[in-house]
This record gives structure tokens, C-alpha cells and sequence, in this order.
């Protein structure tokens, strides 16, 4: 019973929070309400007993991304107020329902789900993070690594696309030219 | 409607796609997008849980956990490149952005 | 032998070739030259085969290739060298080159001259295909090869519209024609499964009479077209217009006797077929008697000649008709020397009056004209068949064939009396327009004076090149017995005997009688110095019969009113109301939607990416509907089927 209130109150809750973020017009507004939504999102991971799911959405979700959004308005200019576009939203309020109703009608008639077997079967008696640790460290080995690199590639052209004067190395410089360049004129 | 199946946390999940998909339409403002986006994501992350619990399948847990990765490497590289783009033209509204017009 | 077959064949095509090199240049003799020369290479190749066939040898059969041998249809490109061929090939090839060296000098100042010995040569070659070939369909193709060169060379002056329009008449309507033989064509593959002359005419013996009946009309048709028989015979006067050596060449020689070979090389089956071949008699009787009475009073020189043709021509399809094929062909072959004579001639005086046709302008021509006179005297005298030149041993032979009837093995004709007083009375008719044309072109008052003509004598060559013509249709007639001996065994040959020696003597005393007379009869009205240019005021101008033989019985005129103008408003309703306004619509329209299509399309790539996202959960909800669609009915295909079935699906 805990859980059927539990889901039907974070559901609700996630529900509003990511409309305020599609609808309002204030976008600090809808970072924070975005940031909400996610906490709340976790939240579902817990009571699906995905501790470890939860944990890292938390961390890197609502933790590093929204950080990482946070800082990004900073360049913005967020006091303007977005114009929305004049385009005509039963289009587009339509096309979603549309497609919501048919993702429903496909998995509830049910059409895809009459013999499904479980490939990695949860073992019993052990945490969820020793089981995700299982299984990530064995069948899913290499695309973990390459996530590794995919997250070092994105790392680095994060630096570089928003970087400035990333051709000088300070560290390499003696503080004669460093001076100089301070007092150059910077065209940013 | 007390026991809670697979397939309350499935609408639940496409409702939270459709919401997202709304933003998607419907957002003008290239940062609010994103935000649309990651609306997407999570969605689908929860379907993903769902199911992998439901199923007895880490598979599921797997895949949302890959997920939050990509989305993760996927912003830091998106709002640079925004960022270059403001940089470049002063302002991120999507409609003085078609220089792709065909 | 073959070797001969061949050259005889192939050489006009080469001279033909050769000249259609030059056809977009000035001038160039040696294309006339080189043209004449392959032609004569020709005509010795067939007098090499006539030799060789008179002295008794085997018909000479070549087969060069196949041409379609598609599932039970098998037809070759063969030749045969038979009585009847070589015949015809001589008559051919002797005329076309005498033609040919003829044109060295009448087109001498034309600027077409290369481009007139392309289409002739290529005329000639299609004529022997036609004469050569051992199967109807390769007749057919000779058939048709003729009728586009004599389209080509009756709209030789293709700058002049009645010229053009002649020449479309007379393609067009051989083109009705063809399409009765193309009929006839496809009932005797049909019926005996071959086209080869050899089985067909073996399989027809098995057929009965009403199949052949058809056969044999539809045949005809085809041969009604290309000799003009009425009601297909306004296109021979029309073309006219070609030049005269055209006109010498193919609607004297050959081309007009296609038909008359056409039923000569069938004579295995209109021998059967005996009433058929009374309808042909007939036919040709009137048509003798129709062209000659139009004759009688035309003001054209080459028209009278034409209608002469064309009055000739019915009196080969009565002999043929009547069963004496042999006949038939001897007079084909003694109409061409003195027809084509009788055409150059007319060449030579038009050179010299300037193309004036009308002979009432000429007059006491044979002082300025003295060969072109005598050769065109001999020429008549054979035409109205006086002895002893060659036209009265054929028209005698023919005359007699109608009097006497035929008593063969295969069927008993019998006497035809109608058809030879007819005959009897055309021959008269003949004489007299033959003499009236030559007392009014070179005898009487020199009229031409009054219209400032300076007439000549036509060049040395062209004199040259007539004059084998009329020695051979002064001594043609020697031949008969020569000739009947070739293809008595052919053509199932018989000799006529009339039975008492008295009705010989009075018929051919009598016949002769009638012509001289005509002929003096018609010196008297013309050759004096009463007669001037007619203006449309005398009374014999005015009268009911004049104007209706002036007018070719107002035939061309009904032809005009009631045939091709109605066509030709049927033409243009088809035109603007289906042609433009339907299928041009359609068309249209369907291009219109395509292009409509892509340009409202084009606006889905503004460039925006709000809508290029709409687009793609646009894309995304149709692709799930889809899923759903077809996952529905894996699902439950079962229940599907079994409602269709209820609903009788």
C-alpha cells in the first residue's frame, strides 16, 4: 500500500514539475523546476528497488547536469522573457497525445510481451549494487569503457568549445609574458 | 488500481515522454530545448527501471545507467556548443538560427 | 546463276546508296552517271537470266537469310528467277535505265539532281524485290518500297503544294489498298500456314472456294490500289505532277503493273476462283472504257497519256481476269516500251515549251521537233494497236481471249462478249485521243507562236535513250511466239483459236479498220486550221458530256466533298477536344501533381527546427500507427481471417 501512494504522489509531483518546465516562459524557472523533476524521477528508482539507479541519478543527474545548466545560463541572457513561437499548438498538443496513446496501445494490448525470459536474472540475497557491479563488469565491459572515453571526449570538447584562449599554456610561460598578455587589449 | 503493475509505470512513462515532446515542439529558446530533451531521457529511464524490475532482468538497469551517461557527456558538449553559437550571433531563439534552409 | 540474281538485284541499290551520298550537294553528273551505269549492269544480269531461262533452264531459287522464323511463321528473304520474274525484271531493268540515261538530261538544270537519282535507283530496287521475291511478304515489302519512292518522286518538287499533296494522294491511297492485301496476306498464312509462293499455291488446291474467294478479293484490293482500278484511280492522274521521267518509269512501266503482277503470280489461285476473275475482267473492262472516255477531251498532255495508262491497264486485269495470264504479262511488256516512249516524248516537248501541257498551245511542232514526232508516231501507232507493231499483237491477243473464252482443264470460260465490244470500242477510243494529242501537238497551225514559245529539239542523249524504247515497241510483237513458249508450261498457257478461219480474218480486219479510221478521223478534226485555244465559249465546251469527262465525272470533286473533308473534321474535333483537352490534360495534370507535390514539401525544409521537430514526431506517430497496425493483426490474424470469411471475402 505504501508503494501504491508513494508512486501515485511522486507521480503527480514529476508530472507537474516537468509541465511547469515545458510551459512557463521564465527560464530560471524552468531549470529549477527541471532540477525538481529529477530528484522526484530518483525517487521512482528507489521504490523499483534500483538503489544504485537512484544514487547516480541523483549524483549525476540533478547534481552534475543541472550544475552544468546552471552555469551555462550564466552566459544567457535570462532576463529576456522567450517569445513563443505564434505556431499552432493543437498540432502540436495532438501529435504528443497521439503518440502517447499508441505507445500505450502497444505495450498494453499487450503486443511485444507474451514470451519474454529474462537474460540476467536477479540473484536473490544480495544487494543492488553488488548485482549492477556483477553485471556491469562482466557482460557489459566494453561499453563501459567506452563510455570511459566517450566521457573524456566529451570532457575535453566541453573545455575547448567554451574555453577562451586555450592557445597559450600558462604553466609553460614565464610571468614577463603573462604580464604582457594581461595588458593586451582582448577582443573577447 | 492499488497494486501497482508494469503498466501504470509504462503510462507514466509515456506521459512523461509525451510532456517532453511537447517541449520539444514547442520551445523556441535553444537552452529551454534541451531541457525538453532531458525530459525525454528520464522518461525513458523510468520505463527502463520499471521493466527491469518487473522482469527480474538487470539488462533494463543497465540501460538507464548508460543512458544517464551519454545524457550526461551529451549536455556538457551541447551547451558548448550553444555557447560558441551565442558567442557568435548573440542570441540562442531558434528561428534566426536557419541558415539550413532548404 | 546466282551470282546474276544478285547483281541484278543489288546494283540499283548501290547506285541508289551512291547518289543519297550527294543528295545535300549541287549538282554532280557523275551521280547520274555512275546511277544509269549500275542499272545497265543490272539489265544485263537479267538478259543473262532471260537467256538462260528461255533455253530451258530451272527456275533459279536463292534463300539469303531468314527473316522471321518466330514459333510456326517462317519467312526468308528468298528470291526466285522464274518465267514470270524474269520477265518482269527485263521489262524493269530495260526501262529504268533507259529512264535513268533519259534523266542525265532532262533534270539537267535541276537542282535536285543528285537527290532525283537516289529515289530513282531506290525505286528500282524496290520494284525488283517486289518482281524478284519467292514469298508475299517479301513482295509486300517491295510493294511498299515502291509506294514511298513514288511518294518521293511525285512530290520530287516538294516546294510545290499540289505537287506534295499528288504525292500524299497517291501514298495514301495505296496505303487503303495495302490494307485489303495485308488481309488477303493474313488469310492465306492462315489458312495454308506458309507465305511461300510453292506451298501456298499447293495448300490452295485443298481450300475451299469461299476462303479463296476472299483471298482472291482481298488480293485484289491491294492490286486495285497500286494499278488504279476504280474507284482507287484519281491518284494516277494527280501524279502528273512528278517529273515526266518519273512518270515514264512508274506509272507507265512498272509501278502501276505491280497489281497486274500481283494477280499474274497468283494465277494458281484465281484460276480457281474463275468468278472472281470475271469480276476483274469486268472491272477492267469499265475502267478501260472510263479512262478512255476522260481522255477523249483533256486539255493536259500528260494527263491524256496517264489516263492511256490507266485505260491500258484495265486491259490487262481483263485478260488476267479472264484467265489468260500470258496474255496478260505480253502486253504489260509491250505497254511499257511504247507507254514509256510515249511519256518521254512528252518530256522532250515540254522541255521545249517550256512546261506548257496544253496542247492546244503547241502546234506544228514537227518542224522544230522532227525525231521527237516520229518517235512519238511510232509510239501511238503501237498504242492503238496497228499492225504491225507490237500493241496489236498483245490488244489482238487480249481481244481475242474475250471472244473466244477459255477451254482449259481447270474451268471452262466462256465467251465474253460484252467485254470484247467493250474492248473492241475502247481500242477505237484509243486510237482517236492517241492522234488527237499528236495531230494537236506537231501538225496544224504553229500556235504556239501566239504565246511566245521557242521550242527546240531536246538534247542529243535524250533522243538516244527513247529510241530503244521504240524499236523495241516496233518489233515486241515478233517475240509472241518466243514468249508464249516460255511460260506456256509457267502460266498454264493456252494459244486462243477461234474456230473458223473467217471470224479470224473479219476480227483482226475489222479491228484495224476501226482504228485507222478513228486515227483519220481525229487528223481531220485537229489537224486544220480551224482549231484554236479553247475559252470556255464554244458550244462543244459547254455541253453536259464535255464538262462531265473534263471533270473526271466529278469524281476527285466527290472524293474532296464527302471524303476527305469530313475526315478531316473528324481529324480536328479529335485533335482539340481528345487529343489537346484529354490525354494532353492528363499528362499535364500528372506532371502538375508531381511538381505541386514537391513544392509544397519543399517548405518542410525551412531551415527551423521547431518544425523540422513537429516533422519528426509527425514521422514518429505515423511509424508507431503503423506498428500498431500490423502488430494488431499478427495478433490476431486469426479472428482477421475468420470475420473476412463470414463476410465472404
Amino acid at each position: 500500500m505504501f508503494e501504491a501512494i508513494a508512486f501515485y504522489l511522486f507521480a503527480f509531483l514529476t508530472i507537474a514539475m516537468f509541465f511547469i518546465t515545458v510551459t512557463t516562459s521564465q527560464a530560471l524557472y524552468a531549470l529549477t523546476a527541471l532540477a525538481a523533476g529529477m530528484i522526484f524521477i530518483s525517487a521512482f528508482f528507489f521504490i523499483l528497488g534500483a538503489d544504485f539507479l537512484g544514487a547516480v541519478q541523483i549524483i549525476v543527474y540533478t547534481g552534475a547536469v543541472m550544475a552544468l545548466y546552471a552555469f551555462g545560463m550564466m552566459f544567457f541572457d535570462t532576463t529576456r522573457d522567450v517569445k513563443e513561437k505564434k505556431g499552432n499548438k493543437y498540432i502540436i498538443v495532438g501529435l504528443s497525445t497521439l503518440a502517447a496513446i499508441l505507445v500505450v496501445v502497444i505495450v498494453a494490448v499487450p503486443m511485444v510481451s507474451q514470451n519474454v525470459v529474462a537474460l540476467y536474472p536477479a540473484i536473490d540475497g544480495v544487494g543492488n549494487t553488488q548485482e549492477v557491479g556483477l553485471v556491469l563488469f562482466t557482460k557489459y565491459l566494453v561499453p563501459f569503457e567506452v563510455a570511459a572515453i566517450m566521457l573524456l571526449v566529451a570532457m575535453i570538447a566541453g573545455i575547448v568549445l567554451a574555453g577562451k584562449k586555450m592557445d597559450l599554456s600558462i604553466t609553460l610561460m614565464n610571468d614577463a609574458a603573462i604580464e604582457e598578455e594581461k595588458n593586451k587589449k582582448v577582443l573577447s | 488500481m492499488m497494486e501497482i503493475g508494469l503498466t501504470h509505470y509504462l503510462v507514466l512513462s509515456t506521459i512523461l515522454f509525451a510532456i517532453g515532446l511537447v517541449g520539444v515542439m514547442r520551445r523556441k529558446n535553444l537552452l529551454l530545448l534541451f531541457f525538453a530533451t532531458e525530459i525525454l531521457l528520464n522518461a525513458v529511464n523510468v520505463a527502463f527501471a520499471a521493466i527491469s524490475h518487473y522482469y527480474g532482468d538487470m539488462t533494463g538497469q543497465m540501460f538507464a545507467f548508460f543512458v544517464i551517461a551519454i545524457a550526461a557527456s551529451e549536455v556538457a558538449v551541447g551547451l558548448g556548443l550553444l555557447i560558441v553559437w551565442y558567442k557568435r550571433h548573440g542570441s540562442i531563439d531558434l528561428d534566426a538560427l536557419a541558415t539550413m534552409k532548404g | 546463276m546466282e551470282t546474276y540474281l544478285y547483281i541484278a538485284l543489288f546494283a540499283p541499290l548501290v547506285g541508289s546508296l551512291f547518289s543519297a551520298l550527294f543528295t545535300a550537294t549541287p549538282k554532280k553528273l557523275f551521280t547520274g552517271i555512275v546511277g544509269s551505269l549500275l542499272i545497265f549492269t543490272s539489265l544485263v544480269s537479267s538478259t543473262i537470266l532471260l537467256m538462260y531461262i528461255l533455253k530451258g533452264g530451272e527456275p533459279v531459287h536463292v534463300t539469303m537469310m531468314t527473316w522471321m522464323a518466330t514459333g510456326d511463321l517462317y519467312i526468308p528473304f528468298g528470291f526466285v528467277v522464274d518465267q514470270i520474274s524474269v520477265t518482269m525484271m527485263m521489262v524493269v531493268t530495260l526501262v529504268s535505265t533507259v529512264v535513268h540515261i533519259y534523266s542525265i538530261g532532262y533534270m539537267d538544270h535541276d537542282k535536285g539532281f543528285n537527290r532525283f537519282f537516289a529515289w530513282l535507283s531506290a525505286f528500282v530496287f524496290s520494284m525488283m524485290i517486289l518482281v524478284m521475291s519467292d514469298n508475299y511478304a517479301g513482295l509486300f515489302i517491295g510493294w511498299e518500297g515502291v509506294g514511298l519512292c513514288s511518294w518521293g518522286l511525285i512530290g520530287f518538287w516538294y516546294h510545290k503544294e499540289s505537287a506534295t499533296w499528288a504525292a500524299s494522294e497517291a501514298f495514301i491511297m495505296n496505303r487503303i489498298a495495302d490494307l485489303g492485301m495485308l488481309i488477303g496476306l493474313f488469310l492465306v498464312y492462315w489458312n495454308t500456314g506458309t507465305l511461300q509462293y510453292d506451298g501456298a499455291f499447293a495448300a490452295f488446291h485443298t481450300l475451299d472456294i469461299s476462303t479463296l474467294t476472299w483471298i482472291g478479293i482481298f488480293l485484289f484490293i491491294g492490286a486495285m490500289g497500286k494499278s488504279a482500278q476504280f474507284p482507287l484511280h484519281t491518284w494516277l492522274a494527280d501524279a502528273m505532277e512528278g517529273p515526266t521521267p518519273v512518270s515514264a518509269l512508274i506509272h507507265a512501266a512498272t509501278m502501276v503493273t505491280a497489281g497486274v503482277y500481283l494477280v499474274i503470280r497468283s494465277h494458281e489461285l484465281y484460276s480457281l476462283i474463275p468468278h472472281v476473275g470475271l469480276f476483274i475482267a469486268s472491272l477492267g473492262a469499265f475502267v478501260a472504257l472510263f479512262a478512255a472516255s476522260m481522255a477523249l477531251v483533256n486539255r493536259d498532255m500528260k494527263r491524256i497519256i496517264a489516263y492511256s495508262t490507266l485505260s491500258q491497264l484495265g486491259y490487262m486485269f481483263v485478260a488476267a481476269g479472264l484467265g489468260a495470264y500470258w496474255v496478260a504479262l505480253f502486253h504489260l511488256m509491250a505497254h511499257a516500251f511504247f507507254k514509256a516512249a510515249l511519256f518521254l516524248g512528252a518530256g522532250n516537248v515540254m522541255h521545249a515549251m517550256d512546261d506548257e501541257l496544253d496542247p492546244f498551245k503547241m502546234g506544228g511542232l514537227r518542224k522544230k521537233m522532227k525525231w521527237t514526232w516520229i518517235m512519238m508516231g511510232l509510239a501511238s501507232l503501237a498504242l492503238s494497236g496497228i499492225f504491225p507493231f507490237a500493241g496489236f499483237f498483245s490488244k489482238d491477243a487480249i481481244l481475242e481471249a474475250a471472244f473466244v473464252g477459255n477451254h482449259t482443264a481447270l474451268h471452262v470460260m466462256e465467251h465474253h462478249y460484252i467485254i470484247y465490244a467493250v474492248l473492241l470500242f475502247t481500242a477505237g477510243l484509243t486510237a482517236f485521243y492517241s492522234f488527237r494529242l499528236v495531230a494537236l501537238i506537231f501538225h496544224g497551225e504553229e500556235r504556239f507562236k501566239l504565246f511566245g514559245f521557242h521550242p527546240h529539239e531536246a538534247a542529243k542523249i535524250m533522243l538516244l535513250a527513247i529510241a530503244p524504247l521504240v524499236i523495241l515497241a516496233i518489233i515486241a510483237g515478233a517475240f509472241q511466239t518466243t514468249f508464249f513458249e516460255m511460260v506456256q508450261e509457267a502460266l498454264n498457257a493456252v494459244e486462243y483459236h477461234v474456230h473458223s478461219q473467217i471470224v479470224v480474218w473479219i476480227m483482226t480486219i475489222g479491228t484495224q479498220v476501226f482504228a485507222i479510221s478513228m486515227i483519220i478521223f481525229a487528223y481531220v478534226k485537229y489537224n486544220n486550221s480551224r482549231v484554236s485555244v479553247p475559252d470556255g465559249t464554244s458550244r462543244l465546251e459547254n455541253s453536259f458530256i464535255y464538262k462531265l469527262l473534263f471533270n473526271q465525272y466529278y469524281i476527285p470533286h466527290f472524293y474532296a466533298e464527302y471524303i476527305v473533308k469530313p475526315y478531316r473534321e473528324i481529324s480536328e474535333i479529335f485533335w482539340t477536344k481528345v487529343d489537346l483537352k484529354i490525354v494532353d490534360a492528363t499528362v499535364d495534370g500528372i506532371a502538375g501533381i508531381i511538381y505541386g507535390t514537391g513544392e509544397k514539401t519543399r517548405q518542410m525544409q525551412s531551415g527551423n527546427l521547431s518544425t523540422m521537430l513537429t516533422w519528426m514526431v509527425a514521422g514518429l506517430v505515423g511509424l508507431l500507427s503503423l506498428a500498431v497496425v500490423f502488430g494488431l493483426t499478427a495478433r490476431y490474424s486469426d479472428e482477421i481471417l475468420l470475420f473476412l470469411s463470414a463476410l465472404g471475402v
